[in-house]
């Protein structure tokens, strides 16, 4: 893919991920706001394919898009929230010092950035990224914090059984 | 070929707004979906550094970071249920027992 | 069944024009789409495009301006033609299955439009095009038009790595399975989606269970693609194909005791996520008017019946791959395809072995098309709670005991590799007598109730 088109698809991506991401701060309702989660995930997923990370890119579609965003749903459809419990936020004047803020923190992150200077991509092998390559670090290198991931995993399933049943 | 720059500075933007929702956003629900908001913004971070290197450690982090989120979401999603069950409200300040 | 004395309804005759177009429709439109498929797809690969740029329009591929402008073009032209695909072949379906269901039903069927009936889904889609797009009063807009495009996304995007024959598929990716699983969890938030945008009560219902089927089903079906991955060692379409060959025996339902099992748990979770019955819970008619879709109508419902009986040909091509040796022609090694091909514009000989092998690959999915069309005519709805429990408390053990044995498998062929053609052979043999069996034990129930098997007035 030629560097034009790298840069064309790039932008493809990011603007409306950063479209999307918006609109889960700026709606009042939490469906909207999952739907516009979901819609960034899904761009999200395009950009790391730009960064040839092909098993990254698609396990964020499996567990973002596919899991995480359907418990979501599950948990707002249920609730059957009304009205005047969803449209709650801070007041207005505090809401604007919580924007100056994080424009602040996006400032500095900014700066930092820009002292590194434009950095360019290093060419990658073949097997940058595959399932293969990326299998063996996760079993070699980082053995024991993927086994650790897996307790987690089993100890967050009983944790979300314990806490939402209501009798067990 | 995209600079590295601008993965980084994606990811700051997206971090912004992820914290922009954190602090303003009295929701539960809408608070939590901005906090994977942020997670996310680190993941493309990782990546876009791994893709510099040209090393894959930041893809099993991210990796890592996914399964994290996973089960965070599904613990805090239950919390967030036995909270509307028990309070009925799904506001962040009405929530404070403990502090009262 | 007491047979009622039916008066034969007065038949006028076809007209001869509707006549010709239909059966000229019925052979050209799947042959046309096929010869399109088989040309287009290995043509518009980057390797021969970059070649028809220096051969033909003189440039050097590499730093030529408008390459880029060529890619695309050839991507659109593809995802023009799969699109095409999976609409006219969803179609024609629809027809199909209708004509079947009639038979098995003692019925007559779709009989009016053209020969057979054969035009009639082409009058249901110009019908649903021209109703009216109603949008429920207290419906939420935007995400209720939003909803059949999620399903239409995820449904769609699986022509990206399906493959159709040797080198007929769009991309052989080396995550190809994982793509698949990933992309239609899109469909799941498009239904979830259109269940609560609706605001109807039964809607919402069949939204939430068919979202709590898709998702249980999931995981059985994710552990039997597991273990054909684990015996290719690939996640790639192409990659799990070369790893079979063409007889049954090398295939991988038959190569480990596992896989057999696996295979039908794998083809039972697709049905479930894919809604047909005896897993329709979602849509049943009788207790939710049709699940998620009631409020839909005109071309939006079309979208949602498009993916239903388009979903038929992408679950069974995903079965044939992993499971029934894809397009491996019997006795044609790997290695021929790649010898024949060369450098430059393929020959003769190439293009037709690419066919023979788009050809298998076609009949075997359209057999499996077939078995799930019989299924959904012959069996009960079953309940939700049986749903879950057959997924939870059978499915999902059962699949994570199969998976355990193919690794066990896998050590002990690499110890005896004889091993492996044995129980391909063995299980081959004991398949074909278990279908026979099958057939014998259906002829004698039919001649048991006095009936007699009729293929006549089809």
């Amino acid at each position: 893919m030629g560097d034009r088109a790298e840069m064309a698809v790039f932008w493809i991506f990011t603007v409306p991920l950063i479209a999307a991401s918006l609109g889960v701060v700026v709606t009042k309702n939490p469906i909207t706001a999952a739907m516009s989660l979901v819609g960034a995930f899904f761009c999200l997923a395009g950009i790391y394919v730009l960064l040839t990370a092909h098993l990254v890119a698609f396990l964020q579609i499996l567990v973002y898009a596919g899991a995480i965003m359907v418990l979501f749903l599950f948990v707002i459809m249920l609730l059957a929230l009304q009205e005047e419990i969803l449209g709650v936020s801070r007041i207005k004047v505090m809401q604007g010092f919580g924007a100056l803020g994080c424009v602040g923190v996006f400032a500095v992150i900014y700066r930092a950035i820009l002292a590194t200077g434009p950095r360019m991509m290093p060419q990658v092998g073949e097997d940058y990224g595959t399932v293969k390559a990326v299998g063996r670090i996760l079993f070699t290198q980082y053995l024991l914090p993927f086994e650790a991931t897996s307790l987690l995993l089993l100890v967050a399933i009983v944790g979300a059984v314990v806490v939402a049943k209501q009798r067990i | 070929m995209v600079p590295s720059s601008y993965y980084l500075a994606l990811a700051a933007i997206l971090f912004s707004i992820g914290l922009f929702g954190v602090v303003s956003k009295r929701n539960i629900l809408i608070v939590f979906m901005c906090i994977e908001l942020m997670l996310n913004a680190a993941n493309l971070t990782f990546l876009a550094f791994a893709r510099q290197s040209g090393n894959m450690a930041g893809h099993a982090i991210a990796f890592f970071v996914i399964a994290v989120a996973a089960a965070e979401a599904a613990v805090g999603l239950a919390i967030v249920i036995a909270i509307y069950r028990t309070r009925g409200t799904l506001h962040m300040d009405e929530v404070r027992v403990l502090r009262d | 069944m007491s047979a009622l004395p039916t008066p034969a309804p007065a038949r006028t005759k076809t007209p001869r024009l509707a006549a010709i177009v239909s059966v000229t429709a019925a052979i050209a439109l799947p042959l046309g789409l096929f010869c399109v498929i088989l040309f287009a797809t290995p043509l518009l690969q980057p390797a021969l495009l970059d070649g028809f740029i220096r051969e033909r329009l003189h440039r050097d591929p590499a730093t030529w301006y408008w390459r880029d402008g060529v890619y695309t073009v050839a991507l659109l032209v593809l995802a023009f033609v799969f699109a095409n695909f999976a609409a006219i072949f969803s179609g024609i379906l629809s027809w199909w299955e209708r004509r079947v269901a009639g038979r098995i039903q003692s019925r007559i069927g779709p009989n009016r439009a053209g020969v057979g009936g054969f035009l009639v889904w082409i009058a249901d889609a110009v019908k649903l095009i021209l109703k009216e797009d109603l949008v429920p009063a207290e419906a939420d807009q935007m995400l209720f038009r939003a909803a059949p495009y999620f399903v239409m996304v995820g449904f769609i995007l699986t022509f990206v790595v399906l493959p159709f024959g040797e080198s007929i598929a769009v991309s052989d990716m080396n995550v190809g399975l994982f793509f698949i699983t990933s992309i239609t969890a899109l469909v799941v938030v498009g239904i979830l989606l259109s269940g609560w945008s609706s605001n109807s009560k039964w809607a919402l219902f069949g939204g939430m269970r068919s979202a709590a089927q898709v998702v249980s089903y999931e995981i059985p079906a994710g552990l039997a693609i597991m273990v054909p991955v684990l015996m290719a060692g690939t996640l790639s379409m192409q990659g799990i194909i070369r790893a079979q060959g063409g007889l049954p025996w090398q295939w991988f339902i038959f190569r480990n005791p596992a896989a057999f099992a696996l295979f039908f748990i794998f083809f039972t979770s697709q049905l479930a996520e894919a809604n047909r019955t005896p897993f329709d819970l979602p849509e049943a008619e009788s207790e939710l008017v049709a699940g998620y879709l009631s409020e839909y109508s005109g071309f939006r419902f079309a979208l949602f019946f498009l993916v239903e009986w388009g979903n038929l040909w992408t679950m069974s091509a995903i079965a044939v791959t992993i499971f029934l040796g894809g397009w491996q022609i019997p006795f044609v090694p790997n290695e021929l395809y790649a010898q024949l091909k060369g450098t430059g514009f393929p020959p003769l000989a190439w293009w037709g072995l690419e066919a023979a092998s788009m050809l298998v690959f076609a009949a075997k999915t359209m057999v499996l098309v077939n078995v799930v069309v019989w299924l959904r005519w012959t069996l009960p709805r079953i309940r939700v709670d049986q749903m879950m429990s057959l997924c939870w408390k059978y499915l999902v053990p059962v699949s994570f005991a199969c998976f355990l044995f193919t690794l066990l498998w896998q050590i002990a062929v690499a110890a005896v590799p004889a091993l492996e053609t044995a129980m391909g052979v063995g299980l081959t043999a004991v398949s074909v007598v278990l279908a026979v069996l099958f057939a014998r034990q259906t002829h004698r129930n039919i001649t048991a109730i006095g009936d007699r098997v009729d293929l006549s007035n089809w």
